[in-house]
Protein backbone atom coordinates (compact mmCIF):
# COMPACT_ATOMS: atom_id res chain seq x y z
CA UNK A 1 0.00 0.00 0.00
CA UNK A 2 1.24 3.32 -1.06
CA UNK A 3 1.14 6.48 1.04
CA UNK A 4 0.58 10.02 0.82
CA UNK A 5 3.72 11.48 1.74
CA UNK A 6 4.11 15.18 3.28
CA UNK A 7 6.37 16.39 5.61
CA UNK A 8 10.29 16.74 5.94
CA UNK A 9 12.15 15.28 9.22
CA UNK A 10 12.87 19.38 9.47
CA UNK A 11 9.01 19.82 9.45
CA UNK A 12 8.33 16.95 11.77
CA UNK A 13 10.64 17.93 14.51
CA UNK A 14 12.34 14.81 14.12
CA UNK A 15 15.83 14.62 16.31
CA UNK A 16 16.60 13.03 12.71
CA UNK A 17 16.70 16.79 11.33
CA UNK A 18 19.87 17.42 13.01
CA UNK A 19 22.75 16.73 11.31
CA UNK A 20 24.94 16.11 14.33
CA UNK A 21 22.39 13.68 15.83
CA UNK A 22 23.02 12.17 12.16
CA UNK A 23 26.80 12.05 13.33
CA UNK A 24 26.67 10.84 16.38
CA UNK A 25 24.52 7.70 15.35
CA UNK A 26 27.20 7.22 12.22
CA UNK A 27 29.94 7.22 15.13
CA UNK A 28 28.28 5.25 17.96
CA UNK A 29 27.21 1.54 18.62
CA UNK A 30 28.81 -0.94 15.85
CA UNK A 31 31.55 1.42 15.46
CA UNK A 32 32.59 2.95 18.75
CA UNK A 33 32.48 -0.65 19.83
CA UNK A 34 34.71 -1.66 17.28
CA UNK A 35 32.26 -4.73 16.01
CA UNK A 36 32.95 -2.75 12.17
CA UNK A 37 35.64 -0.64 11.49
CA UNK A 38 35.48 3.55 11.12
CA UNK A 39 35.47 4.19 7.45
CA UNK A 40 38.38 6.15 8.46
CA UNK A 41 40.19 2.80 9.50
CA UNK A 42 38.87 1.19 6.87
CA UNK A 43 40.85 3.34 4.17
CA UNK A 44 44.01 3.12 6.17
CA UNK A 45 44.19 -0.47 5.63
CA UNK A 46 45.11 0.29 1.92
CA UNK A 47 46.83 3.39 2.62
CA UNK A 48 44.27 5.99 1.36
CA UNK A 49 43.92 7.95 4.73
CA UNK A 50 43.85 10.77 4.09
CA UNK A 51 41.43 11.02 1.22
CA UNK A 52 42.55 14.16 -1.02
CA UNK A 53 40.27 15.82 -3.45
CA UNK A 54 42.16 15.73 -6.82
CA UNK A 55 41.75 18.36 -9.56
CA UNK A 56 38.10 20.26 -10.21
CA UNK A 57 36.10 18.53 -12.86
CA UNK A 58 31.93 18.67 -11.31
CA UNK A 59 30.41 21.20 -9.70
CA UNK A 60 27.59 20.49 -7.98
CA UNK A 61 25.09 23.75 -7.33
CA UNK A 62 22.15 22.61 -4.86
CA UNK A 63 19.88 25.20 -5.41
CA UNK A 64 17.39 25.19 -2.56
CA UNK A 65 16.17 22.47 -0.44
CA UNK A 66 12.72 22.53 -1.83
CA UNK A 67 10.87 19.75 -3.15
CA UNK A 68 7.50 18.98 -4.89
CA UNK A 69 8.15 15.50 -3.58
CA UNK A 70 8.78 14.19 0.04
CA UNK A 71 10.37 10.56 -0.62
CA UNK A 72 11.35 8.16 1.93
CA UNK A 73 14.87 7.55 0.90
CA UNK A 74 15.82 11.29 0.13
CA UNK A 75 19.00 12.53 1.99
CA UNK A 76 18.66 16.49 1.45
CA UNK A 77 15.04 15.85 3.69
CA UNK A 78 13.83 18.13 1.09
CA UNK A 79 10.42 18.65 0.56
CA UNK A 80 7.40 21.47 -0.06
CA UNK A 81 7.71 22.74 3.55
CA UNK A 82 11.81 23.31 2.97
CA UNK A 83 11.94 27.04 1.99
CA UNK A 84 15.90 26.90 2.06
CA UNK A 85 16.22 28.26 -1.55
CA UNK A 86 19.63 29.57 -3.70
CA UNK A 87 19.17 33.73 -4.20
CA UNK A 88 20.12 35.48 -7.65
CA UNK A 89 22.51 36.99 -5.84
CA UNK A 90 24.67 33.43 -4.77
CA UNK A 91 24.07 32.04 -8.33
CA UNK A 92 26.16 35.24 -9.91
CA UNK A 93 28.78 34.04 -7.50
CA UNK A 94 28.04 31.09 -8.68
CA UNK A 95 28.92 31.65 -12.76
CA UNK A 96 31.44 33.50 -11.65
CA UNK A 97 33.36 30.80 -10.74
CA UNK A 98 31.99 28.52 -13.19
CA UNK A 99 33.33 30.74 -16.50
CA UNK A 100 37.36 30.69 -14.28
CA UNK A 101 37.02 27.17 -13.41
CA UNK A 102 38.67 24.32 -14.65
CA UNK A 103 35.37 22.12 -14.04
CA UNK A 104 33.84 20.74 -17.57
CA UNK A 105 30.48 19.47 -16.10
CA UNK A 106 28.25 21.53 -13.93
CA UNK A 107 25.50 19.85 -12.32
CA UNK A 108 22.51 21.60 -10.31
CA UNK A 109 20.24 19.56 -7.64
CA UNK A 110 17.84 19.98 -5.59
CA UNK A 111 15.03 19.69 -4.14
CA UNK A 112 13.38 20.08 -7.28
CA UNK A 113 16.01 22.57 -8.92
CA UNK A 114 13.01 24.38 -10.99
CA UNK A 115 11.18 25.15 -8.37
CA UNK A 116 14.03 27.98 -7.24
CA UNK A 117 12.29 30.87 -9.07
CA UNK A 118 15.68 32.10 -10.49
CA UNK A 119 16.18 28.63 -11.95
CA UNK A 120 15.73 29.59 -15.45
CA UNK A 121 17.41 32.91 -15.60
CA UNK A 122 20.43 30.45 -13.67
CA UNK A 123 20.50 28.00 -16.88
CA UNK A 124 20.32 30.52 -19.43
CA UNK A 125 23.37 32.46 -17.85
CA UNK A 126 24.92 29.03 -17.38
CA UNK A 127 24.47 27.71 -20.93
CA UNK A 128 26.11 30.86 -22.49
CA UNK A 129 29.51 29.85 -20.41
CA UNK A 130 29.67 26.71 -22.79
CA UNK A 131 30.37 24.15 -19.71
CA UNK A 132 31.02 20.79 -21.63
CA UNK A 133 28.67 18.65 -19.48
CA UNK A 134 25.26 20.66 -17.98
CA UNK A 135 23.36 18.61 -15.76
CA UNK A 136 19.98 19.39 -14.48
CA UNK A 137 18.94 16.66 -12.04
CA UNK A 138 15.09 16.40 -12.13
CA UNK A 139 12.52 14.57 -10.09
CA UNK A 140 10.01 14.15 -13.22
CA UNK A 141 7.07 14.54 -11.94
CA UNK A 142 7.64 18.38 -11.54
CA UNK A 143 7.10 18.96 -15.26
CA UNK A 144 3.80 17.38 -14.49
CA UNK A 145 2.98 19.20 -11.08
CA UNK A 146 1.78 22.73 -12.47
CA UNK A 147 1.06 24.33 -15.89
CA UNK A 148 4.39 26.47 -15.25
CA UNK A 149 6.19 23.20 -15.50
CA UNK A 150 4.93 22.36 -18.45
CA UNK A 151 7.07 23.30 -21.35
CA UNK A 152 10.21 22.20 -18.81
CA UNK A 153 11.16 19.57 -22.19
CA UNK A 154 11.68 22.25 -24.60
CA UNK A 155 13.07 24.62 -22.09
CA UNK A 156 15.92 21.98 -21.22
CA UNK A 157 16.05 21.44 -25.13
CA UNK A 158 16.81 24.77 -26.39
CA UNK A 159 19.78 25.23 -23.34
CA UNK A 160 21.07 21.54 -24.09
CA UNK A 161 20.72 20.55 -20.75
CA UNK A 162 21.81 16.65 -19.59
CA UNK A 163 18.46 15.63 -17.76
CA UNK A 164 18.77 13.02 -14.91
CA UNK A 165 15.95 11.74 -13.33
CA UNK A 166 15.36 9.53 -10.23
CA UNK A 167 13.72 6.33 -11.36
CA UNK A 168 13.37 3.89 -8.48
CA UNK A 169 11.64 1.03 -10.81
CA UNK A 170 10.20 0.14 -13.76
CA UNK A 171 6.64 -1.08 -11.90
CA UNK A 172 4.15 1.31 -10.43
CA UNK A 173 4.18 -0.40 -7.18
CA UNK A 174 7.73 0.07 -6.11
CA UNK A 175 8.30 3.60 -7.77
CA UNK A 176 5.02 4.54 -5.58
CA UNK A 177 6.28 2.91 -2.31
CA UNK A 178 9.23 5.09 -2.22
CA UNK A 179 7.94 8.59 -4.38
CA UNK A 180 4.36 8.65 -2.77
CA UNK A 181 1.67 8.06 -4.76
CA UNK A 182 1.09 9.17 -8.21
CA UNK A 183 4.35 9.86 -8.93
CA UNK A 184 4.90 6.94 -11.46
CA UNK A 185 2.16 7.58 -13.40
CA UNK A 186 3.26 11.21 -13.73
CA UNK A 187 6.87 10.44 -13.96
CA UNK A 188 5.82 8.20 -17.33
CA UNK A 189 4.09 10.59 -18.75
CA UNK A 190 7.10 13.19 -18.45
CA UNK A 191 9.66 10.72 -20.04
CA UNK A 192 7.14 10.41 -22.88
CA UNK A 193 7.32 14.17 -23.17
CA UNK A 194 11.15 14.46 -23.00
CA UNK A 195 11.29 11.44 -25.33
CA UNK A 196 8.51 13.93 -27.76
CA UNK A 197 11.33 16.16 -27.82
CA UNK A 198 14.09 14.17 -28.40
CA UNK A 199 15.42 13.06 -25.26
CA UNK A 200 16.88 10.02 -24.51
CA UNK A 201 16.36 8.35 -27.76
CA UNK A 202 19.00 6.62 -29.52
CA UNK A 203 21.87 8.54 -30.88
CA UNK A 204 19.97 11.51 -29.80
CA UNK A 205 22.56 14.48 -28.31
CA UNK A 206 19.97 15.37 -25.95
CA UNK A 207 20.64 13.58 -23.21
CA UNK A 208 18.49 11.61 -21.02
CA UNK A 209 19.89 9.35 -18.34
CA UNK A 210 18.13 7.31 -15.25
CA UNK A 211 18.80 7.08 -11.67
CA UNK A 212 18.42 4.02 -9.82
CA UNK A 213 18.34 3.53 -6.05
CA UNK A 214 17.03 1.03 -4.17
CA UNK A 215 13.43 1.87 -2.41
CA UNK A 216 14.51 -0.42 0.99
CA UNK A 217 17.42 -1.62 3.26
CA UNK A 218 19.57 -3.36 0.35
CA UNK A 219 21.70 -1.99 -1.73
CA UNK A 220 21.96 -1.82 -6.06
CA UNK A 221 22.11 -4.68 -7.94
CA UNK A 222 24.69 -4.56 -10.92
CA UNK A 223 24.42 -1.67 -12.80
CA UNK A 224 24.45 -2.50 -16.47
CA UNK A 225 21.81 -6.09 -15.62
CA UNK A 226 19.61 -3.22 -13.90
CA UNK A 227 19.75 -0.63 -17.39
CA UNK A 228 19.21 -3.97 -19.68
CA UNK A 229 15.77 -4.89 -17.69
CA UNK A 230 14.54 -1.22 -17.40
CA UNK A 231 15.05 -0.66 -21.08
CA UNK A 232 13.01 -3.21 -21.67
CA UNK A 233 10.50 -2.90 -19.28
CA UNK A 234 9.92 0.69 -20.47
CA UNK A 235 10.01 0.17 -23.72
CA UNK A 236 6.98 -2.55 -23.70
CA UNK A 237 5.02 -1.18 -21.41
CA UNK A 238 5.26 2.58 -22.54
CA UNK A 239 7.71 2.94 -25.57
CA UNK A 240 10.25 4.94 -23.41
CA UNK A 241 13.73 5.62 -24.64
CA UNK A 242 16.68 6.72 -21.91
CA UNK A 243 20.29 6.37 -22.57
CA UNK A 244 21.97 5.32 -19.18
CA UNK A 245 20.97 4.27 -15.71
CA UNK A 246 22.89 5.38 -12.61
CA UNK A 247 22.89 3.16 -9.92
CA UNK A 248 23.15 4.58 -6.97
CA UNK A 249 23.63 3.01 -2.90
CA UNK A 250 21.32 4.90 -0.55
CA UNK A 251 23.67 6.74 2.05
CA UNK A 252 22.88 6.37 5.74
CA UNK A 253 21.81 9.79 6.36
CA UNK A 254 18.68 11.87 6.31
CA UNK A 255 15.60 10.55 5.81
CA UNK A 256 16.80 7.17 4.89
CA UNK A 257 18.71 6.61 8.08
CA UNK A 258 15.19 7.53 9.89
CA UNK A 259 13.70 4.47 8.24
CA UNK A 260 16.79 2.04 8.60
CA UNK A 261 16.51 2.91 12.45
CA UNK A 262 12.67 2.90 12.30
CA UNK A 263 12.44 -0.35 10.38
CA UNK A 264 15.20 -1.73 13.06
CA UNK A 265 17.72 -2.36 9.67
CA UNK A 266 20.55 -0.20 10.51
CA UNK A 267 23.12 -2.21 11.60
CA UNK A 268 22.59 -5.13 8.80
CA UNK A 269 22.62 -1.54 6.45
CA UNK A 270 25.70 -0.77 7.82
CA UNK A 271 27.33 -4.35 7.41
CA UNK A 272 26.33 -4.55 4.14
CA UNK A 273 27.81 -1.50 3.18
CA UNK A 274 31.40 -2.23 5.28
CA UNK A 275 30.99 -5.86 3.17
CA UNK A 276 31.20 -4.44 0.54
CA UNK A 277 33.86 -2.27 1.01
CA UNK A 278 35.52 -2.14 -2.94
CA UNK A 279 39.34 0.01 -2.24
CA UNK A 280 39.40 0.19 -5.64
CA UNK A 281 36.15 2.58 -5.62
CA UNK A 282 37.98 4.62 -3.30
CA UNK A 283 40.21 5.70 -6.05
CA UNK A 284 37.69 7.30 -7.88
CA UNK A 285 35.13 8.35 -5.02
CA UNK A 286 33.43 11.54 -6.67
CA UNK A 287 34.36 14.14 -3.74
CA UNK A 288 37.94 13.68 -4.87
CA UNK A 289 36.85 15.47 -8.42
CA UNK A 290 33.46 17.21 -7.05
CA UNK A 291 32.56 20.33 -5.24
CA UNK A 292 29.06 20.75 -3.86
CA UNK A 293 27.97 23.80 -3.49
CA UNK A 294 24.79 24.71 -0.91
CA UNK A 295 22.00 27.38 -1.62
CA UNK A 296 23.22 29.88 0.47
CA UNK A 297 26.76 29.72 -1.15
CA UNK A 298 29.02 26.79 1.27
CA UNK A 299 31.15 24.64 -0.12
CA UNK A 300 31.39 20.67 0.61
CA UNK A 301 33.28 17.86 -0.80
CA UNK A 302 29.79 16.45 -1.77
CA UNK A 303 25.56 16.86 -1.36
CA UNK A 304 25.53 14.32 1.28
CA UNK A 305 28.59 16.25 3.64
CA UNK A 306 26.37 19.17 2.93
CA UNK A 307 23.26 17.49 4.35
CA UNK A 308 25.33 16.49 7.27
CA UNK A 309 26.71 20.33 7.03
CA UNK A 310 30.17 19.09 7.28
CA UNK A 311 31.94 22.00 5.28
CA UNK A 312 35.37 21.47 2.94
CA UNK A 313 38.43 21.39 4.87
CA UNK A 314 39.78 24.43 3.18
CA UNK A 315 40.30 27.99 4.32
CA UNK A 316 38.17 28.64 0.50
CA UNK A 317 35.01 27.86 2.35
CA UNK A 318 32.37 29.85 0.34
CA UNK A 319 31.62 30.82 -3.31
CA UNK A 320 32.28 34.69 -2.61
CA UNK A 321 35.96 33.33 -1.75
CA UNK A 322 36.38 30.16 -4.22
CA UNK A 323 40.18 29.58 -4.99
CA UNK A 324 40.43 26.17 -6.93
CA UNK A 325 44.11 26.34 -5.73
CA UNK A 326 43.43 26.16 -2.01
CA UNK A 327 40.83 23.56 -2.78
CA UNK A 328 42.63 21.05 -5.13
CA UNK A 329 44.67 18.75 -2.19
CA UNK A 330 42.33 19.18 0.61
CA UNK A 331 41.75 16.29 2.64
CA UNK A 332 38.04 15.57 2.27
CA UNK A 333 35.69 15.23 5.30
CA UNK A 334 34.54 11.83 5.84
CA UNK A 335 32.71 9.70 8.45
CA UNK A 336 30.74 6.27 8.22
CA UNK A 337 28.02 7.21 5.49
CA UNK A 338 31.26 7.15 3.02
CA UNK A 339 30.97 3.60 2.94
CA UNK A 340 27.92 4.40 0.77
CA UNK A 341 30.25 5.28 -1.71
CA UNK A 342 32.55 2.66 -1.74
CA UNK A 343 30.70 -0.54 -1.64
CA UNK A 344 30.61 -3.10 -4.23
CA UNK A 345 31.16 -1.22 -7.66
CA UNK A 346 31.33 1.97 -5.88
CA UNK A 347 28.58 4.77 -6.00
CA UNK A 348 28.31 8.18 -7.07
CA UNK A 349 25.90 10.94 -8.76
CA UNK A 350 26.98 9.47 -11.82
CA UNK A 351 26.66 6.00 -11.08
CA UNK A 352 29.44 3.00 -10.16
CA UNK A 353 32.87 4.20 -10.36
CA UNK A 354 34.69 0.54 -9.93
CA UNK B 1 25.16 -19.87 23.96
CA UNK B 2 22.34 -19.36 21.98
CA UNK B 3 18.99 -20.20 23.20
CA UNK B 4 17.54 -20.68 19.46
CA UNK B 5 18.78 -23.11 16.89
CA UNK B 6 19.00 -20.19 14.46
CA UNK B 7 20.66 -16.51 14.46
CA UNK B 8 20.09 -14.12 11.85
CA UNK B 9 23.73 -12.96 12.65
CA UNK B 10 25.22 -16.07 11.80
CA UNK B 11 24.59 -15.85 8.01
CA UNK B 12 27.29 -12.82 8.34
CA UNK B 13 29.72 -15.59 9.23
CA UNK B 14 28.89 -18.05 6.70
CA UNK B 15 32.34 -17.98 5.48
CA UNK B 16 34.00 -19.10 8.76
CA UNK B 17 33.38 -22.37 7.99
CA UNK B 18 36.59 -22.57 5.40
CA UNK B 19 38.49 -22.38 9.15
CA UNK B 20 37.88 -25.66 10.20
CA UNK B 21 38.46 -27.37 6.40
CA UNK B 22 40.04 -24.79 4.21
CA UNK B 23 40.39 -26.47 1.02
CA UNK B 24 36.75 -28.20 1.14
CA UNK B 25 35.51 -24.81 2.31
CA UNK B 26 37.27 -22.25 -0.66
CA UNK B 27 36.21 -25.04 -3.25
CA UNK B 28 32.77 -24.90 -2.29
CA UNK B 29 32.19 -21.12 -1.89
CA UNK B 30 34.63 -21.18 -5.31
CA UNK B 31 31.71 -23.32 -7.29
CA UNK B 32 29.16 -21.61 -5.09
CA UNK B 33 30.25 -18.15 -6.71
CA UNK B 34 30.46 -19.64 -10.24
CA UNK B 35 26.85 -20.97 -10.23
CA UNK B 36 25.21 -17.77 -9.50
CA UNK B 37 27.57 -15.82 -12.37
CA UNK B 38 25.44 -15.00 -15.43
CA UNK B 39 25.40 -17.79 -17.57
CA UNK B 40 22.92 -19.41 -20.12
CA UNK B 41 20.46 -18.19 -17.73
CA UNK B 42 20.74 -14.95 -15.77
CA UNK B 43 21.63 -13.50 -12.68
CA UNK B 44 18.04 -12.51 -11.88
CA UNK B 45 16.59 -16.03 -12.74
CA UNK B 46 19.14 -17.70 -10.77
CA UNK B 47 18.10 -15.48 -8.03
CA UNK B 48 14.27 -16.17 -8.41
CA UNK B 49 15.54 -20.45 -8.52
CA UNK B 50 17.35 -20.19 -5.44
CA UNK B 51 14.73 -18.35 -3.63
CA UNK B 52 12.05 -20.93 -4.32
CA UNK B 53 14.70 -23.50 -3.52
CA UNK B 54 15.53 -21.84 -0.26
CA UNK B 55 11.81 -22.32 0.40
CA UNK B 56 11.34 -26.00 -0.29
CA UNK B 57 14.64 -26.67 1.65
CA UNK B 58 12.65 -24.21 4.26
CA UNK B 59 16.51 -22.86 5.06
CA UNK B 60 15.88 -19.15 7.04
CA UNK B 61 19.31 -18.06 6.31
CA UNK B 62 18.92 -18.57 2.33
CA UNK B 63 15.43 -17.00 2.78
CA UNK B 64 16.95 -13.90 3.92
CA UNK B 65 19.55 -13.72 1.43
CA UNK B 66 17.86 -14.26 -1.32
CA UNK B 67 15.16 -12.42 -0.90
CA UNK B 68 16.97 -9.21 -0.46
CA UNK B 69 19.12 -10.61 -3.39
CA UNK B 70 16.13 -10.70 -5.24
CA UNK B 71 15.25 -6.84 -4.24
CA UNK B 72 19.15 -5.85 -5.30
CA UNK B 73 18.49 -7.47 -8.68
CA UNK B 74 14.70 -5.36 -9.03
CA UNK B 75 12.34 -8.72 -8.55
CA UNK B 76 9.36 -7.69 -7.35
CA UNK B 77 7.23 -9.35 -4.90
CA UNK B 78 4.85 -10.58 -7.43
CA UNK B 79 7.81 -12.53 -8.77
CA UNK B 80 8.94 -13.68 -5.78
CA UNK B 81 5.61 -15.35 -4.38
CA UNK B 82 5.11 -16.72 -7.89
CA UNK B 83 8.62 -18.58 -7.84
CA UNK B 84 7.67 -19.99 -4.31
CA UNK B 85 4.09 -21.38 -5.92
CA UNK B 86 6.46 -23.20 -8.48
CA UNK B 87 8.38 -24.75 -5.09
CA UNK B 88 5.56 -25.24 -3.48
CA UNK B 89 3.49 -26.96 -6.52
CA UNK B 90 7.07 -29.11 -6.88
CA UNK B 91 7.12 -30.15 -3.30
CA UNK B 92 3.05 -30.87 -3.01
CA UNK B 93 3.25 -32.61 -6.68
CA UNK B 94 6.30 -35.03 -5.17
CA UNK B 95 4.28 -35.92 -1.77
CA UNK B 96 1.24 -36.69 -4.64
CA UNK B 97 2.72 -38.43 -6.97
CA UNK B 98 3.28 -41.32 -4.66
CA UNK B 99 0.10 -41.52 -3.93
CA UNK B 100 0.27 -43.99 -7.40
CA UNK B 101 2.54 -45.90 -5.16
CA UNK B 102 -0.11 -46.53 -2.23
CA UNK B 103 -2.77 -46.78 -5.19
CA UNK B 104 -0.88 -49.84 -6.79
CA UNK B 105 0.06 -51.66 -3.32
CA UNK B 106 -3.70 -51.22 -2.35
CA UNK B 107 -4.71 -52.68 -5.74
CA UNK B 108 -1.99 -55.59 -5.50
CA UNK B 109 -2.20 -56.33 -1.94
CA UNK B 110 -6.43 -55.94 -1.72
CA UNK B 111 -7.55 -56.63 -5.08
Amino acid sequence: MTKVKTQSLQKKGSDLAQSNRQLEILSNGIFKSGELPTFKDKISETSQFPLKAKKLEILQINVGYMCNQVCDHCHVDAGPDRKEIMTRETMRQCLDVIKNSGAHTLDLTGGAPEMNPDFRWFVEEAAKVGIKDFIVRSNLTIIRANKKYYDLPEFFKKHNVHVVSSMPHWTKGKTDKQRGDGVFAKSIKALQELNAVGYGMPGSALKLDLVYNPSGAFLPGDQAAMEKDFKKALMEDFGIEFHNLFAITNLPIARFLDFLIASENYEDYMYQLVEAYNPSAVTNVMCTNTLSISWDGYLFDCDFNQMLELPVNSKSKHISKFNEELLEGRNIVISQHCYGCTAGAGSSCQGVVA
Amino acid sequence: MSKTYYDPADLRKFGNITEWNEELGNKFFEYYGKVFEEGALTAREKSLIALAVAHTEQCPYCIDAYTKDGLQKGVTKEEMMEAIHVGAAIKSGATLVHGVQMMNKVNKLDG
